[in-house]
């Protein structure tokens, strides 16, 4: 690290704060228009509410009614945890196999999963669809299900990383102990795995937590996660209910910063960590 | 050791195998079949060579969206790396207060692209507003919008990555390049920048397939318009599968072709930068 002098210090440290202040101001623009009537909104998004602008919680229930959020809310939820929970145990047994046992088959099959990191959802997007529909899988407990697969190539290939990286020593006297292999991967491996596990945790739980176009094709009509509801309020053609948008995104964003301050250590070693080996 | 875990392949393997065989492998194997095919569910696929892949270089919004992505990303990838890095370098001096701005700046990235793309649509009609347009008026003001929404989005992630790198390079080089007498711009370009090759190789292919694929901010942001103006690949193929009856082939035409330009970029610039990664 380059040190640098006390004076060019404390500037910097004002123009960061400034910037700082900035970035958070589109949230705070989008928390003041939420409290605004709807009409007042497009016309003067930047002016704080007044007497005459201000309606209270209107936009909030207005917005959860029209758009079902405390239901879709709950589902996201329901599937975020689900899902994940999922993917951290078999992808991580999984990924223990394949690096344990080596056979052509293995290979192949490692291959195949890191192959599907780079393929975009959209070559699946049809066919994936259709199969969900007809396997039974278009509803909330068949979702983690589709989940498991698609977000099987990253997290496999990431826990295959890491179990590459420690020695077999010490599964190989648990299992000469007597331990069996699942005994031993519970027992010994997963908690060698730990901070592998809460970088696959977070990776995941920030796509399946913000994704819109699984979920819309796969279960959209009948079950909606967040960000289908906020898209929902679009519409077909026409005008977008401004007031309602707001509270909804104000909504949306409030279990995400109240997950971020909580784990906040976490996140960002995570995705730091996450980048490095991906 | 090989020998005790191998037969419990149907416990390990089996449960992931099959979803990811329901979820990727099948649907993956299908898709390229049915590019090939002229159908209206998977059932009625009747095959018909190569004309969908013929009828897709036909199609003007397949080609408009092509070159408005590629712009985008050139752009959108520049600015987010050479931002966030400064950034890095910034927040790499012990200077007061950088774990709460390290804080700030990733915060946006934690946030879903639909939402995203309603905030910014706010907040770009809104400094529109004085001048009587709004962001779907013309697409350059999509495209900016854009540009600005993903910056707000990755610089923090991006940031994050770098000041890795740069933590990783050791204080006893630096000094020694210092004693020896070299300024901060030749530390940076013959130090700095060598050392964090990696870091850079990690960001430029999170920001090109990021960027390259967006679809929820698209969406939300300028939903394509003004007409098909602002539409990327992504959404044009969304749009060309479920909004254009008797296009469903193209559709899964222009998927392919889109699946194989993401991986030639990710692995031509994974070849290039990996390349100039140096052993400190």
């Amino acid at each position: 690290m380059v040190k640098i002098n006390k004076g060019r210090k404390r500037i910097m440290s004002v123009c960061l704060a400034a910037l700082s202040v900035l970035y958070l101001m589109p949230i705070f623009i989008i928390l003041i228009n939420s409290f605004k009537s709807k009409l007042y909104i497009s016309d003067a998004p930047f002016r704080l509410p007044d007497s005459q602008t201000f309606v209270g919680l209107e936009n909030y229930t207005g917005g959860i009614d029209k758009t079902g959020f405390v239901s879709a809310f709950g589902w996201t939820m329901f599937i975020t945890l689900f899902s994940v929970g999922v993917i951290l145990v078999c992808t991580s047994m999984t990924a223990w196999y394949l690096a344990r046992v080596r056979t052509r088959l293995t290979g192949i099959l490692y291959y195949l999963f890191v192959f599907a990191m780079i393929v975009p959802f959209q070559m699946v997007m049809y066919t994936m669809s259709n199969m969900a529909n007809m396997l039974y899988l278009d509803n909330p407990v068949g979702i983690i299900f589709i989940y498991l697969g698609f977000g099987s190539g990253l997290s496999v290939f990431m826990f295959t990383g890491f179990v590459k990286s420690i020695p077999s020593e010490i599964e190989e006297a648990a299992l000469i102990d007597g331990c069996g292999p699942l005994q031993t991967f519970f027992g010994v491996v997963l908690p060698m795995l730990k901070p592998t596990v809460i970088t696959v945790a977070i990776l995941n739980t920030m796509w399946i937590w913000n994704d819109y176009l699984l979920p819309n094709l796969v279960i959209g009509n009948d079950y909606k996660t967040i960000p289908v509801a906020v898209q929902y309020l679009r519409g077909g053609y026409g005008s977008i209910d401004m007031g309602a948008m707001m509270a909804m995104l104000v909504l949306a964003i409030i279990p995400v910063i109240i997950f971020y301050l909580a784990c906040q250590k976490y996140i960002i070693k995570g995705v730091a960590a996450g980048a490095v080996k991906g | 050791m090989q020998k005790s875990i191998k037969r419990y392949f149907p416990i390990f393997v089996l449960p992931t195998l099959a979803a990811f065989i329901v979820a990727f492998l099948a649907p993956f194997m299908m898709g390229i079949y049915l590019s090939f095919c002229k159908f209206t569910t998977i059932k009625d696929a009747e095959f018909t060579g190569l004309s969908n892949y013929v009828r897709m270089l036909q199609d003007k919004d397949f080609l408009n969206a092509l070159v408005f992505t590629t712009v985008f990303t050139i752009v959108a990838v520049a600015a987010v790396n050479v931002f966030a890095f400064l950034l890095a370098l910034a927040l790499t001096r012990g200077i007061k207060g950088t774990n709460l701005f390290r804080t700030v700046f990733f915060m946006p990235n934690l946030i879903g692209g639909i939402v995203l793309g309603y905030i910014w649509q706010l907040i770009i009609n809104g400094i529109l507003l004085p001048y009587g347009v709004t962001i779907t008026t013309d697409a350059k003001y999509g495209f900016w919008g854009l540009v600005v929404l993903m910056n707000w989005q990755l610089i923090g992630y991006m940031m994050i990555i770098y000041i890795a790198g740069i933590q990783n390079i050791s204080t006893e080089l630096m000094e020694a390049a210092k004693i020896d007498g070299a300024s901060g711009l030749q530390i940076l370009k013959k130090i700095t920048i060598p050392l964090i090759m990696p870091a850079i190789s990690i960001c430029l292919f999170l920001t090109l397939t990021n960027c390259f694929k967006l679809f929820d901010q698209n969406l939300a942001l300028t939903a394509g318009g003004p007409g098909k103006a602002t539409t990327m690949l992504a959404l044009d193929i969304r749009n060309t599968f479920y909004g254009r009856i008797g296009w469903e082939g193209v559709g899964q035409a222009k998927a392919v072709v889109f699946s194989v330009l993401v991986g030639v970029i990710a692995l031509l610039q994974l070849y290039i930068t990996k390349r100039k990664e140096v052993e400190s």
